[in-house]
C-alpha cells in the first residue's frame, strides 16, 4: 500500500482553496460539489488573491467556511446588489455570488434581473434544487408543478400556488447576459461539463462583456425526502425535462 | 482648494461627498433629495475622481451596493428619504452587525406611509434607536444647516472608520432643499489600495498569501460567541457616548429656561430665543448635534440650573424621551411638535414656552 502513496502516482487532490472543515451539507448533495469546483476553478486560474465571493442566505451561506477566499455574506436575496457595489468598486477583482434558487429566483428577483439588465461583470452560480433546503423543505419559485414540499404538502397545485419560475430562461433574454447555461453535478461526466461551464463563466470577467451565470440543477435528496441515488435518479426523470440542460446564451464567437 | 458657493443642502451633500474623497454612491431617486445623484450625475466625478455613481433599480439594492462597497474598505455613501430608508433597515442591521463602515444620509420628510414630501423629523426613533432588527446603533449626525450638510460629508466618513459602523446624517426636507452659503473643502485624494489594505485588514480585498481570508457575515448560530459579539458592539456604542457627544449651545451660561432641539427646528429656537431675550427672558438653547451618542450629561448638567425645558421638534415627541431620560425628573420637562410637513414658527414657539414652562403649572 505506501509504495503506491508516491507523489508521482498522484491523480488528485484536494483543492488548496478548500478549508479542512468538513462540508455542513447533507451527503449527497450537490453544493459540495460545485464548492469543489469553484475552489478549483479559482485555484486553476491563480486568482485567490483577486476573488471576492458574496454568501446567500440559505443552505450555501456557510459557503464562507470552506473556500479561503474574501467573503461577504449578503441579506436573503441581495447578494448581486452587494456583488454590483464590489465589482463596481474593484473591477479587476474577480468577484462572484453563489445563490440558491430562493435567494435568487424568490426574494431576489428584482436584483437578479436588474444586476445582469445592467451587464455587472460577475459570475453567478445558482443551485437550483426546487425546494427551501435550509429552513426544511418549503416550496420554492422552482418547484415542479404536483411536488410535494412542507408548505405544498399535496404537491404543488399550480391554480392555487403559482408556476414555476424558469428565471434562467428569462435573464437570458437580457442584454447584459454574457453568458447564460444550465448544468448539473449527478455523475462524473456531468461534473466535468459543470467545471467548463464555471471556469468559462470565471474567465468572462476578463472580458467585461457582462453576467456569466452558471445554473446547477442539484438534489435536496434532504428536502425532496429521498435517499442520494435515488434523489438523482428522480432529478434526471423529473427536473431534467423542465429544466433542460445546456447552454442557454453563449458568446457569439468570431 | 476650498470654494464657497450658493447651493442647496442636497447639492452640499453631492459636492462634499465628491471633495471627501468617496469611492462610491449608490441612490435610488425620493423627494426631496432627489438632488444628491442629480448633482452627481452632472459632476461625473468618475472622469475627475473616479468615484462610482450608480443609479439602483431600488432603494434595497441600493444600500446593499453600499454594502458591498463598504465591506471591500471603500468610502460609499447613499442617499434617500424617510420611506426609502425604511426599505434599508434590512441591510442597515446587516452592515452594523457585520460591523461596515458607511454613510447614509436621510432628508426626512413627513409620515406615516407615503406621508408628505414636506420636511419632518420624525424619524429620529427610526434613526437612533435601531431602525431594523437587533441591538445596535447608528452614529447619527443632525445638520442644521447647508454648512454642516458639507461639513457632515468628511466627518460622517471619518467616524464610519473609525468605529466600522454605518453613519446618518439625518437632515429634513427643508435643510436638503434651501440654499445658503456654503464653504467647500479642498479635494481630499481617494485612498489607495494600499492605503485600504494597511487601514481596513478587515476588509474584503482578495485574500493575499500573508493574511487569512476576511469573513464579512453578522451570522454567528453558536449563542455564546453571539452573544459575545452582540458585547463588541455595547462596547463600541458605549465608547462612542464616551468621545463622540457633540453639541451646540446658545445662551445656556445664565439661562433660566432651556430650549432643546435638533436640526432645522433648533434653527428656529435660535429666532425664538432671540425675540425671549428681547422680553428679557433668560431663554437659552441646546442643539444636540449627535443624536446618537446623544448629549445625556451635558442636558443633565443643565437640568441643576434651568427652571424648565421645552423640546421643539417637527414630530409627536421623540427626542424629548432622552431629554426626560437625561433631566431624570429633576426639571420640567415638555415638548411641542407640528407635523406632517408643518414648521413652527419661532414666536410660535415662545407662545408655547411662556405658556407651558414659565406661567404653566
Amino acid at each position: 500500500m505506501n509504495e503506491i502513496i508516491n507523489p508521482e502516482n498522484l491523480v488528485y487532490q484536494k483543492s488548496t482553496i478548500l478549508t479542512e472543515k468538513a462540508f455542513h451539507y447533507c451527503p449527497g448533495c450537490g453544493h459540495s460539489t460545485v464548492h469543489r469546483l469553484v475552489a478549483e476553478v479559482i485555484e486553476e486560474m491563480d486568482i485567490q488573491d483577486k476573488t471576492i465571493a458574496i454568501s446567500p442566505v440559505g443552505c450555501s451561506v456557510f459557503a464562507y467556511h470552506y473556500s479561503q477566499v474574501d467573503w461577504i455574506q449578503a441579506a436573503h436575496g441581495r447578494a448581486t446588489a452587494v456583488a454590483t457595489g464590489v465589482k463596481r468598486l474593484m473591477p479587476d477583482h474577480f468577484v462572484y455570488t453563489y445563490q440558491g434558487d430562493g435567494d435568487l429566483a424568490a426574494i431576489g428577483t428584482g436584483e437578479t434581473i436588474h444586476a445582469i439588465n445592467r451587464g455587472e461583470n460577475i459570475t453567478i452560480i445558482f443551485i437550483n434544487n426546487g425546494i427551501y433546503g435550509m429552513t426544511g423543505g418549503q416550496m420554492a419559485p422552482t418547484t415542479l408543478p404536483g411536488m410535494k414540499t412542507s408548505t405544498s404538502p399535496y404537491g404543488r397545485d399550480t391554480e392555487i400556488m403559482g408556476n414555476p419560475l424558469k428565471i434562467t430562461e428569462i435573464v437570458a433574454s437580457l442584454k447584459g447576459a454574457y453568458y447564460i447555461t444550465r448544468q448539473s453535478v449527478h455523475n462524473p461526466a456531468s461534473v466535468r461539463k459543470c467545471k467548463k461551464a464555471i471556469r468559462k463563466a470565471f474567465e468572462n470577467q476578463k472580458l467585461k462583456k457582462g453576467v456569466s451565470l452558471v445554473e446547477v440543477v442539484s438534489n435536496c435528496n434532504s428536502g425532496w425526502k429521498m435517499k442520494p441515488v435515488e434523489s438523482n435518479e428522480w432529478m434526471v426523470e423529473n427536473m431534467f425535462p423542465f429544466y433542460p440542460m445546456g447552454d442557454i446564451k453563449v458568446p457569439e464567437e468570431k | 482648494m476650498e470654494e464657497i458657493k450658493l447651493i442647496k443642502g442636497n447639492e452640499a451633500i453631492a459636492e462634499a461627498a465628491i471633495r471627501a474623497g468617496a469611492d462610491g454612491y449608490f441612490g435610488y431617486p425620493i423627494t426631496p433629495q432627489s438632488e444628491v445623484m442629480e448633482k452627481l450625475m452632472l459632476e461625473e466625478p468618475w472622469k475627475t475622481t473616479g468615484m462610482v455613481v450608480l443609479q439602483a433599480e431600488s432603494e434595497v439594492a441600493a444600500i446593499n451596493m453600499v454594502y458591498g462597497g463598504g465591506a471591500c474598505g471603500k468610502r460609499v455613501l447613499t442617499s434617500s428619504s424617510s420611506p426609502g430608508i425604511s426599505l434599508m433597515q434590512e441591510c442597515i442591521s446587516y452592515m452594523a452587525g457585520s460591523e461596515i463602515p458607511c454613510l447614509i444620509v436621510n432628508v426626512t420628510r413627513g409620515g406615516p406611509g407615503l406621508g408628505t414630501i414636506q420636511p419632518s423629523q420624525a424619524d429620529y426613533f427610526q434613526a437612533c434607536k435601531g431602525g431594523g432588527h437587533g441591538d445596535y446603533h447608528l452614529l447619527v449626525l443632525a445638520p442644521a444647516s447647508v454648512q454642516e450638510m458639507a461639513d457632515f460629508v468628511g466627518l460622517g466618513f471619518e467616524l464610519a472608520f473609525k468605529y466600522r459602523n454605518p453613519v446618518m446624517i439625518l437632515s429634513d426636507g427643508a435643510i436638503g432643499q434651501m440654499m445658503e452659503k456654503v464653504i467647500l473643502r479642498e479635494q481630499k485624494q481617494r485612498w489607495t489600495q494600499e492605503e485600504i489594505n494597511h487601514m481596513s485588514p478587515w476588509a474584503a480585498t482578495g485574500k493575499p498569501k500573508n493574511r487569512e481570508y476576511n469573513i464579512l457575515t453578522s451570522l454567528e448560530l453558536d449563542s455564546a460567541v453571539q452573544e459575545k459579539l452582540n458585547i463588541k458592539l455595547q462596547d463600541k456604542y458605549h465608547q462612542m457616548e464616551e468621545a463622540e457627544v457633540r453639541f451646540e449651545e446658545f445662551g445656556c451660561d445664565d439661562a433660566e429656561y432651556l430650549l432643546v432641539a435638533f436640526g432645522l427646528s433648533a434653527r428656529i429656537c435660535q429666532k425664538t430665543m432671540e425675540l425671549g431675550r428681547a422680553k428679557g427672558i433668560k431663554i437659552g438653547l441646546h442643539r444636540p448635534i449627535t443624536l446618537f451618542p446623544f448629549p445625556t450629561k451635558q442636558i443633565r448638567m443643565r437640568a441643576d440650573q434651568v427652571k424648565g425645558m421645552l423640546v421643539v421638534e417637527m414630530n409627536a415627541g421623540q427626542m424629548v424621551e432622552d431629554v426626560r431620560l437625561a433631566a431624570n425628573g429633576k426639571v420640567k420637562v415638555e415638548h411641542y411638535g407640528r407635523f406632517g410637513g408643518i414648521i413652527p414658527s419661532p414666536i410660535e414657539v415662545l407662545t408655547v414656552l411662556e405658556n407651558k414652562i414659565i406661567g404653566g403649572k
